[in-house]
């Protein structure tokens, strides 16, 4: 990707690592414009002075990204390797960095506002003069919708080419004053604060529990619906349906390209946009109603598992892990079943197999993937897992333990389900739904009648197995 | 504060007073009583080397600071005075500046006497850098266990970590104790007079000191250094209480670790407070009358160590305003703290928390010292000298032979600056002029990172270069580029390196980063000894170390002249 952003990992949100960029010092001016810079629109006025900072694509199942907050204001003076902003993704938070030196001159997406990938989210000036000419080119592209553009890669306003020496826009106004509180008589804690404004929830309507009625943490925590103490959910729906006049830009983005003819809404009803992440979910379903799919189902006589798994629970091994290592087992000698098709013409077979668990997670679906589960025992396996539901949870999955997956394992059974079908994942070869294990009389080949337990297991292949069905 | 002076008779009730103004109990007997230490358990080497082997020997304890060298250099007896006095040298204030003075004095065979009004060791070595690192190295090792990603990229799995609250107060006692024994020793063993009580000077060449209750003893001496350090500044409008309301002096007793606290001042003691703090688990609001935190910083620096020290953590703040009134807990209240704009001075806001504490930096202690007897009047309360330490009377005449060095002056408040102001008076009254550069002098906060410079800050570099005519440049390395610090996990760091590129000089060095405050000595020995850029980058690091952080700076930087010219002339700040 050339453009003029790397991603690094943030202290705050972490674990992330894509290609740090080991500064070697301060670059010098004048090995700067050897850089390449990435002319994405083409905008006669600007010489290569002005750059735009994009919004990057995190994983690669990312199509837009939410901005959490700038790290630098608008008027800072960034050098090379400086965080700028922070970008929620559908699966993690990340910094980003810039590439250049240079001064942030307009900030074209603000905080908790979405853009596309690729689409500006910023402009860097090279200079102080030309901060005035990015203000202006930023203006521009910020006065039509008064949301940012759209999700669909559609061509910004046609900026009035503004004329390079314009000093019209007064000079910028020094940094945003700090922040305070309002003079609403509110006391929460920094941390609540801070939690509040991450949940976006609005601190005004959380009622403090802490000394001296003060908003707690857990206060948050609790109004955010998580947290041990998920009881006082009333506040949530409180919190969340923000007022009609302004919808957050989020849905209104994310809702204009899934269906651009929404029936109206019924009176009395609340909208809730989507997280990031289950807009992610929600786009990723859509996007696989487009992979040819079929569906078999097979019941297995899961006895010898059963007594299997009462052996190894107590040593720490989940249900989770053995399924998973079953499917890879069977998988390293049906490798069809791990390859996909990706252009509608060829086989691509995935030399590792890394089986996706889909889990639930804070309102969310996540796959963390156990990679080389063909390879790992069972013990590691378990490990390993316990670890990745751990980072999903706090939300510190690296891209590679959620985007890697061949195969893709999602079991409700022990929700009592018997029998469901899943969605293909994009890019995988099939997925696997298992239901409960449940006492099923059968009548065997000697007419004999018997007990055993049955599990219901649904595949739902992509169509590269199809050609290999007798 | 009860455990802490509990090797002295001092009342706990005036803790906040470096120089006591009542008499306390005198040191070289109590000190030298088995019985009166409380941690004769814990500190049975430390006891069986200061104490039971006298003198000689108790130099393998004093492992602390250059005292070795010292030693070494002179085991001969405190000299013989000057005709018709009763010493060579009378320091006022047994802080780590006086007592960097005394020894050197020794050395120098001058008789030497220092008088003490409270503890040996002053602010520094009870009420401030050495208990407050003891804490810092637990909240370092605490963050180390919670940062639970950070242990598992390490390969590590720590199950949860938790503090007890007297333990962690008893090591930053117990180390203050350890400390104000090796001072002590350090003193009697090189044959120091210490002499406990008040010192007032009388007139030239005199001063009287004693202890209330007992009749004054007064001594002559040839030269005098007043080294009486300072106390916490605390502003018009705020009530101390000592327990919810505090100085750093109530906070290093870590008597009480609130849910919530307010640090009023984001300087070094504030940024080291909210680091312990929030290690321990308390939220933290700073209040900052100016429009920055950190406003003493390099500000590129001062940023990066925002977003590494504030924002990640339990922590908010509010700038450009004042705390004018702050009223402790009490009658079921919260502490109480109203906001006033810094600038229109209009209300603000008000807030209720746990505890507050004031960091807004520290006053000079110097009344009763009896000033007025010699023509001096004090400036905010600071002593007026020359760059050589001299005091300056109200007419602007220097006040023959006598000194005021330390946070007293005003000129640098760090104990190492008021150690090497000592030592370069010394040299002087020894009859070797001496002019100390104090932008050789490094300064270090002891965060998690720490951050550390010495010299100029980039703003001060350009005004001065655009005062004086030249170019300055800045060379920057990044601890992600460091071997060591990578392999630590640690690659959070910037170093950087103001320079003149015409003639390759030095002009300050600041870094954010894992041991950053062990780091600068490499910059602040170039600067002091005036090693050009163009020499020291041939100098060779250990690989893999931090220290190459700076090597990598030195290489970075682009000097034109290739001359190889080391200069050291004294600057005088």
């Amino acid at each position: 990707m050339a453009s003029s952003i790397v991603f690094r990992v943030s202290p705050t949100y972490n674990t992330i690592s894509f290609s740090s960029s080991i500064s070697n010092g301060l670059p010098l001016p004048s090995r700067l414009s050897r850089f390449h810079i990435r002319p994405r629109r083409k905008i006669p006025t600007v010489h290569a002075k002005i750059r735009e900072i994009f919004m990057p694509a995190l994983s690669s199942t990312m199509t837009e990204g939410k901005i959490v907050s700038w790290v630098k204001s608008e008027g800072d003076v960034l050098s090379k390797g400086d965080s700028v902003v922070v970008v929620e993704s559908d699966k993690a938070d990340m910094d980003v960095e810039t590439f250049y030196d240079g001064i942030l001159a307009a900030i074209v997406v603000g905080e908790g506002e979405t853009a596309p990938v690729g689409a500006p989210i910023g402009l860097l000036a090279e200079t102080e003069e030309e901060v005035a000419e990015a203000k202006a080119k930023a203006a521009s592209s910020k006065t039509g919708p008064s949301s940012p553009p759209p999700a669909a890669p559609s061509p910004p306003p046609p900026s009035p080419a503004p004329s390079a020496s314009s000093p019209s826009p007064p000079p910028q106004s020094p940094s945003p004053p700090p922040v305070y509180d309002g003079p609403r008589k509110i006391v929460a804690t920094p941390y609540a604060k801070k939690l509040a404004k991450q949940h976006k929830i609005d601190i005004g309507l959380i009622v403090g529990t802490g000394p001296f009625g003060r908003i707690t943490p857990s206060d948050v925590e609790s109004a955010a619906g998580i947290g041990p103490s998920k009881s006082s959910i009333s506040n949530v729906g409180s919190a969340n349906a923000s007022p009609s006049p302004a919808p957050p830009v989020a849905a209104t983005a994310t809702a204009a390209s899934a269906s651009p003819a929404m029936p109206p809404p019924i009176p009395g009803s609340t909208v809730v946009p989507f997280t990031t992440m289950q807009a992610a979910v929600s786009k990723n379903m859509v996007e696989s109603l487009s992979v040819p799919t079929f569906r078999v189902g097979y019941s297995v006589t899961t006895d010898a598992l059963d007594a299997l798994y009462e052996k190894v629970k107590p040593k720490g091994v989940t249900m989770t892990a053995l399924l998973a290592k079953a499917a890879a087992m069977a998988l390293v000698q049906h490798p069809v079943v791990n390859a996909t098709c990706k252009d509608g013409k060829s086989f691509t077979y995935n030399s590792n197999i890394n089986i996706a668990v889909a889990v639930a997670i804070n309102g969310g679906l996540i796959t963390p993937v156990l990679q080389d589960a063909d390879k790992l025992d069972l013990y590691l396996l378990s490990q390993k897992w316990k670890e990745l539901v751990q980072k999903a949870r706090a939300k510190q999955l690296q891209p590679h333990e959620y985007n890697s997956g061949t195969f893709t394992l999602s079991n409700l059974g022990m929700f009592g389900v018997d029998r469901f079908d899943a969605i293909l994942p994009p890019g995988q070869g099939a997925i696997m739904a298992v239901g409960a294990s449940k006492p099923t009389v059968v009548a065997d080949a000697d007419r004999f009648f018997s007990v055993n337990s049955k599990m219901l297991v649904n595949m739902v292949p992509s169509v590269t197995c199809y050609f290999f069905f007798p | 504060m009860q455990a802490l002076i509990s090797l002295s008779t001092v009342s706990p009730s005036s803790p906040a007073v470096a120089r006591s103004d009542r008499a306390v109990g005198s040191f070289s007997t109590n000190a030298s009583k088995p019985s009166s230490f409380r941690f004769c358990g814990l500190r049975r080497e430390a006891l069986g080397l200061s104490i039971t082997k006298p003198h000689g020997s108790s130099r393998v304890a004093l492992s602390q600071r250059r005292f070795y060298k010292k030693f070494s250099a002179s085991l001969k007896d405190n000299g013989v005075p000057s005709k018709g006095f009763d010493y060579d040298l009378v320091i006022i204030g047994a802080g780590v500046g006086g007592h960097g003075a005394a020894l050197h004095a020794v050395e120098k065979g001058l008789k030497t006497a220092i008088i003490e009004g409270d503890v040996v060791g002053g602010t520094c070595v009870n009420r401030g850098c050495v208990p407050s690192k003891a804490l810092l190295a637990v909240s370092g090792r605490m963050r180390e266990l919670q940062s639970e990603h950070h242990l598992k990229a390490l390969g590590l799995q720590v199950s949860a970590a938790g503090y007890d609250r007297q333990g962690v107060a008893d090591h930053a006692n117990n180390l203050a104790t350890k400390i104000r024994n090796n001072l002590t020793n350090s003193l009697k063993a090189l044959g120091v007079d210490i002499l406990s009580g008040v010192g007032t000077i009388l007139g030239p060449q005199k001063v009287k000191y004693g202890k209330v209750g007992f009749s004054d003893q007064v001594i002559t001496a040839k030269d005098i250094i007043i080294a009486t350090g300072s106390v916490p500044f605390v502003p018009k409008g705020i009530e101390v209480d000592g327990k919810t309301v505090i100085t750093s002096d109530h906070a290093l007793k870590l008597e009480f670790v609130p849910d919530w606290i307010a640090i009023v001042g984001s300087g070094y003691i504030g940024l080291e407070f909210s680091d312990v703090y929030t290690a321990l688990g308390s939220e933290v609001t700073f209040i900052e009358a100016l429009d920055q935190l950190m406003p003493g910083f390099d500000p590129e620096i001062g940023k990066l160590a925002q977003r590494v020290l504030i924002n990640p953590r339990k922590i908010d703040y509010h700038t450009g305003v004042f705390a004018s009134k702050i009223t402790p807990a009490k009658d079921g209240k919260p502490v109480i703290i109203e906001l006033i704009d810094a600038k229109t001075k209009e209300p603000r806001d008000t807030l209720e928390v746990d505890a507050a504490l004031i960091a807004t930096g520290r006053a000079p202690y110097t009344k009763g010292l009896g000033l007025e007897n010699i023509n001096v009047e004090t400036q905010r309360g600071f002593v007026p000298v020359d760059e050589r330490m001299r005091v300056i009377d109200k007419n602007g005449n220097l006040v023959p032979h006598v000194y005021c060095i330390g946070d007293a002056n005003g000129k640098m408040m760090l104990a190492h600056a008021a150690s090497a102001q000592g030592i370069s008076v010394v040299e002087q009254v020894s009859g070797k002029d001496h002019v100390l550069n104090h932008l050789s002098i490094p300064a270090a906060c002891f965060t998690h990172p720490e951050i550390s410079f010495v010299g100029l800050t980039e703003p001060q570099a350009r005004e001065r270069a655009e005062k004086e005519g030249y170019e300055i440049s800045i060379a920057k390395t990044s601890f992600k580029a460091n071997t060591k610090a990578l392999a630590e996990n640690e690659g959070e760091g910037l170093a950087k390196l103001i320079y003149r590129p015409d003639n390759g000089e030095i002009l300050g060095v600041h870094i954010f980063g894992i041991h950053a405050a062990d780091l600068i000595h490499e910059a602040s020995n170039a600067i002091t000894l005036g090693t050009r850029i163009q020499d020291i980058k041939f100098a060779v690091h250990a690989h893999p170390t931090l220290s190459e952080v700076l090597d990598e700076l030195f290489k970075l930087a682009k000097v034109n002249s290739s001359v190889s010219s080391p200069v050291n002339e004294p600057v005088a700040v």
